[in-house]
């Protein structure tokens, strides 16, 4: 048996083209599409099985497929057993223990790894003692906004109404950010049992997944993955006789940033502009349809399976102050070995990077790293060290959001990412507050005019009082978090906007 | 080409009693078409029970819906951080420069259609395209050069 993945990255670097290879060289031979152990810059990694186990190599261009690849011998591709890496031995994978093992859609290869296990367990659960162990995990909301879900979900439990909802907020739009993807193509069931569970806790028989219409690939296995569920009683009315009712449905957006902001996302779903709603009241009393609703991001979902199946205690364990559990950083940009490192919370950036990443891939020095998306601060050497951690990143004004952390070289101008910022608020702004719709236009704006030299002293100090204005005047976090790259791109970068360093 | 009502109509028909029908229905249209066409703003609206004036609305605030027809392929350029610290800028000032167009415009043989998208999920492989379904990455002006050559090849060999 041959894997070969079937992920976006993977068929993006030529997946398809090696297994046409394969089966050109070997009609016979069993080739199984698996999804990719999110080691990116290996992609194509294929698979071959032998009696010492599975033997990896990569990346495999078309003409490297020889007879002594496919029969696990030696090979200049060859990278031996994969779960030996360094990169993938140091993680503690968990939400991510099966992506690469197994076949995204087969139902027997997810039970065969644990799957369902945390939902067989919550079967068998009152409701509360479901809410309890999700809030005994310490599980904070994987979105970026880190809120306890625990608290969430009991406070969707104590409403009371006669229909509640399960909204999985798919629509990840940060640049630097892949994780949600993978779960959905590499390992779709998991997120459903996470949303049944979810639902069985809260008491919400419709859960929806708002995907982002970006991932065509995640959309078509997603659907797959609930046609198959639903043929195998794991959704609908009756989930494996035990009377439970759970109904789910994938939604496409419409290329809309602002609509990854729950509330404008359950306007979205309604059928409405993605306009931000103002809170209160919460999503959790009044939110689709004005029904109580858990929103969780795609990796919360995710998370919850193994607490069910392996215990609160056993999540809790792993992590780093407040921030319990396991962080999917997701590396990407100008990195030589880009990919997907679940790790306890607590690593540092510098380790990440250089560890993990092996420094950038045109060679040339690392000069900022942007974390936590389009909206996050970009951090300059002197802060690589920070434990990635919610509050020490908070003390630095800056966010883990998503977990995405984004390499820049030392080519990268700030000015223009800072100018880049203002410019996709300016793009993506749902247009309700002021300070967002019209301060990202002038924004553009100022910093254009402090890079030509322009009247420089004020138009920094008025760069600056827009960016109080827009942090301080804007309901969600499109307009009161972009000015936090633009602020640390000017503190940290001065001279890029041709201003001197101040000491 | 004018689209007939009753086309409209068979496409909007599976999705109109969904709960939050607005976007599955503007969908299906678009996946139909390859546009919404401007007869179909009244169709949605009596059929969803709304206005023509929030079709309209709800039409312009999402940046994927398309109100005239497309080239026969979507290139779509990743504008987002991750594909410009691997050279997303110069890829997108290639493309508009060689293809003779800016976003949302269509080359004259009506072949492409060049769009801005801002993040494809593919962030450790940059810079990405999304070329109609497909993901192209580490893409460079050179690879880029030849994936539109192929694209007009392809369509040739259709006709």
């Amino acid at each position: 048996m041959i894997y070969v993945p079937c992920d976006s990255t993977a068929i993006s670097l030529g997946a398809n083209e090696i297994a046409a290879r394969i089966r050109e060289l070997d009609s016979e031979i069993e080739i199984k599409r698996n999804g990719t152990r999110g080691l990116m810059w290996l992609e194509p990694l294929i698979e071959v099985d032998t009696p010492e186990g599975r033997i990896a190599y990569g990346p495999v261009e078309p003409a490297d497929v020889d007879a002594a690849m496919l029969s696990g011998q030696d090979h200049p591709k060859r990278l031996g057993d994969i779960e030996t890496h360094p990169y993938l031995a140091r993680q503690n994978r968990l939400t991510f223990k099966r992506i690469g093992k197994i076949d995204p859609l087969s139902l027997e290869d997810y039970q065969a790894h644990d799957g369902f296990k945390g939902l067989n367990n919550a079967l068998a659960l009152s409701p509360q003692d479901i809410v309890t162990a999700v809030k005994d995990s310490g599980l904070r909301g994987r979105g970026g906004a880190a809120f306890p879900t625990g608290i969430k979900w009991q406070t969707v439990l104590d409403a009371q109404d006669d229909q509640k909802y399960i909204v999985c907020n798919a629509d990840e739009g940060d640049s630097g950010t892949f994780a949600d993807r993978l779960v959905m193509e590499c390992d779709p069931y998991q997120l459903i049992e996470g949303m049944i569970i979810a639902g069985l806790a809260v008491g919400a028989t419709q859960g929806y997944i708002y995907l982002r219409r970006e991932y065509p690939l995640a959309d078509r296995i997603m659907r797959g993955a609930i046609e198959n569920c639903y043929s195998e009683g794991w959704l609908g009315a009756d989930i494996q006789g035990s009377g439970k009712h759970f109904d789910l449905e994938v939604r496409l957006g419409a290329d809309a940033y602002i609509c990854g902001e729950e509330t404008s996302l359950l306007e979205s779903l309604e059928g409405k502009r993605g306009l931000v709603r103002s809170k209160p009241p919460l999503p959790a009393l009044k939110g689709l349809f004005g029904k109580p609703t858990v929103v969780n991001n795609v990796l919360s979902l995710s998370a919850v399976p193994f607490i069910l199946a392996e215990g609160a205690e056993a999540y809790e364990q792993c992590g780093f102050g407040r921030s319990r559990g396991t962080l999917a950083i997701q590396l990407a940009g100008n990195i030589q070995q880009g990919g997907l490192i679940e790790i306890d919370f607590g690593i540092s950036l510098s380790e990440i990077v250089q560890e993990f990443g092996g420094g950038t891939a045109s060679g040339r020095p690392a000069r900022a790293i942007q974390v936590g998306g389009p909206l996050g601060a970009y951090l300059a050497e002197s802060d690589w060290n920070t434990p990635m951690d919610y509050e020490a990143f908070s003390a630095k004004q800056a966010v883990l959001g998503h977990g995405g952390v984004v390499v820049f070289d030392d080519t990268v101008n700030m000015a223009d990412q800072a100018r880049f910022s203002m410019e996709f608020c300016v793009a993506e702004s749902c247009g309700k507050c002021t300070p967002c719709r019209i301060g990202s236009t002038r924004g553009v704006e100022v910093i254009d005019k402090i890079v030509a030299g322009e009247d420089r002293d004020n138009n920094v100090a008025l760069l600056s009082d827009l960016c109080d204005t827009m942090e301080q005047g804007s309901l969600c976090a499109m307009g009161g978090m972009t000015p936090f790259p633009v602020r640390s791109a000017i503190e940290q970068f001065p001279s890029d906007f041709g201003i001197e360093a101040t000491s | 080409m004018q689209i007939s009502d009753s086309e409209i109509h068979q496409a909007i028909a599976p999705h109109a009693q969904l709960p939050g029908a607005m976007l599955p229905v503007l969908h299906a249209i678009q996946d139909r078409f390859g546009y919404i066409p401007a007869n179909a703003i009244a169709l949605v609206a009596s059929e969803l029970r709304v206005s023509k004036a929030e079709v309209e609305g709800i039409i312009s605030f999402y940046h994927h819906y398309r109100r005239k027809p497309a080239g026969a392929h979507v290139v779509q350029v990743c504008r987002a951080e991750a594909c410009q610290a691997r050279g997303a800028r110069e890829l997108e000032a290639h493309l508009k420069a060689s293809l003779g167009i800016g976003y949302h415009e269509t080359t004259s043989d009506n072949e492409i259609t060049l769009e801005p998208v801002y993040c494809l999920g593919n962030c450790a492989c940059g810079p990405n395209l999304l070329v109609d379904d497909q993901v192209k990455a580490r893409m460079n002006p050179d690879k880029a050069d030849q994936l539109i050559e192929s694209l007009r090849t392809q369509a040739l060999e259709i006709q």
